[in-house]
């Protein structure tokens, strides 16, 4: 049976020699965790079933440096690795495969051009496309009249998701949801889905989010943004239908080290590898 | 001398890593000459059958002498695929034709029970019979990343298996030709000693 993967997320702050991953709260960064190349081998030891970078930076000139932390990564680590951040041409996704990565992460430019995403899972193939989608929350007051969206029923209301680029710092008034459909038709292989409203809040995924996302696709989807505990993991899995998590701070402090998160999972009855 | 076939696919570098960790050293060329020299093959491969079909043309013969030679060989992902005789993915185009049987898409059918297409991710290994490679392997978590899978005339060929609505060959055996629908590279300790098993062999 597939198991239920478990990601480890670095952001990478790569402005200083090897790069720094950080620790952000709502998009903005404020805590060091460790060097980008030592903590993805850490993760490996403990089991990660893949490693996620995220180039914070996301600047031309340090795509050099992201590079070099996946081919220095990738002598040690031996699970599939995905890098995200900056990556805007079939050349860039490239260029990460032959440093080593397994797939790219794209989000703004995937949004400004689609058909990159075409472009690329041709050239690359499907299961090196990865989309990245941050969504927030956009509350209706009569769901009558906002039938151009994917209206999603939840606790707090009826509610819309809206795509966000450039790290959270624009909204497109894209449906998050009937982006991701067209990002499958186009080629994409995977969904890297971040809650807006959630990231770095430590309150769990949001899962009305995540539950319609994976309900309406084929392809998988990876749970991002707001786990504080083992348990939101577990409903990520479980109510949110999930296919992976994504998590960085809970590891990146060692409040829940890996193997104990997996251990939780396991007793709990969700099939993971350990 | 162990060879990785460079046919313009897929990430060769992991593989090459993969040897490294183990303190093999491989070459990774696309040269006919140093191919027909090695003492071992290793076919690895991402993307579509056709393409890579395409590429591989050049190296049949020397691929189909060196599997008669019986020299160790080893397939990995599109690389399991294409030693069969044709795909659904490509059709009308001829594979490798090493193992008759032909490749399929993955049912539809299985989205309707949850599960996803392409099945990616960590599936675990369910062995059907003594294989060398497999020597010291159990039921271990492999990576996967496939939307086609395998189905070989000659089931006894078959050494592992994984479930995913169907049940999809994942490791091919017969003689010294090896093959794995997932990437050893890619998949751990378990899978470094798949590559460890192999290296022995040669």
């Amino acid at each position: 049976m597939l198991a239920k993967r478990i990601i480890p997320c670095l952001d990478c702050d790569l402005n200083v020699p090897n790069g720094r991953v950080v620790k952000g709260v709502e998009f903005k960064q404020i805590r060091y965790a460790g060097e980008p190349v030592e903590l993805a081998t850490r993760y490996y030891e403990d089991g990660a079933d893949e490693i996620v970078f995220l180039d914070i930076t996301a600047s031309h000139e340090r795509r050099e440096t992201m590079a070099d932390v996946i081919k220095a990564t990738t002598e040690n680590v031996f699970v599939p690795i995905c890098v995200g951040g900056g990556i805007r041409k079939p050349e860039d996704y490239v260029n990460m495969l032959r440093a080593g990565a397994d797939k790219c992460s794209t989000n703004t430019a995937a949004i400004k051009n689609p058909d990159l995403i075409n472009h690329a899972s041709k050239v690359v193939g499907s299961q090196a496309c990865v989309i990245g989608i941050d969504a927030k929350r956009r509350y209706v007051e009569d769901p009558k009249e906002n039938e151009d969206k994917i209206l999603v029923e939840t606790n707090e209301g009826y509610c819309w998701f809206d795509c966000s680029i450039y790290g959270g710092r624009e909204f497109t008034g894209v449906d998050a949801i009937a982006w991701a459909m067209e990002c499958q038709e186009r080629g994409a292989g995977e969904i890297l889905l971040t809650s807006m409203d959630r990231d770095g809040t430590r309150d769990g995924y949001d899962l009305d989010l995540t539950k319609t996302m994976s309900e309406n696709l084929d392809i998988p989807v990876i749970a991002s943004g707001g786990v504080g505990n083992p348990e939101h993991i577990y409903e990520a899995f479980t109510k949110g239908k999930a296919d992976a998590a994504l998590a960085a701070s809970i590891f990146h402090f060692n409040e829940y080290p890996l193997p104990l998160v997996k251990a939780y999972l396991k007793e709990r009855g969700v099939e993971v590898r350990v | 001398m162990i060879t990785i076939i460079d046919y313009g696919s897929g990430n060769l570098k992991s593989i090459k890593n993969g040897f490294s960790r183990i303190g093999v050293e491989t070459f990774i060329s696309g040269d006919v000459q140093e191919m027909a020299e090695s003492d071992a093959l290793i076919l690895p491969g991402v993307g579509a059958f056709g393409s890579a079909m395409e590429h591989l043309e050049k190296y049949r013969e020397v691929i189909n002498d060196h599997v008669k030679d019986g020299k160790p060989f080893l397939g990995v992902c599109l690389g399991l695929q294409v030693l069969f005789t044709e795909s659904e993915e490509s059709p009308g185009l001829r594979g490798l034709d090493i193992f008759k049987g032909k490749v399929l898409h993955f049912p539809e059918s299985i989205t309707k029970q949850g599960m996803k297409i392409p099945h990616m991710g960590w599936n675990n290994l369910k062995i059907r019979c003594e294989c060398p490679i497999l020597e010291g392997v159990g039921p271990e978590y492999m990576y996967f990343v496939h939307s086609y899978y395998v189905d070989p005339e000659d089931k006894d060929i078959v050494a592992a298996t994984v479930d995913y609505g169907v049940d999809v060959p994942a490791v091919i055996c017969q003689g010294n030709v090896f093959a794995t629908q997932f990437h050893p590279e890619k998949s751990g300790e378990a899978g470094l000693q798949i590559l460890k098993n192999f290296v022995e062999l040669v």
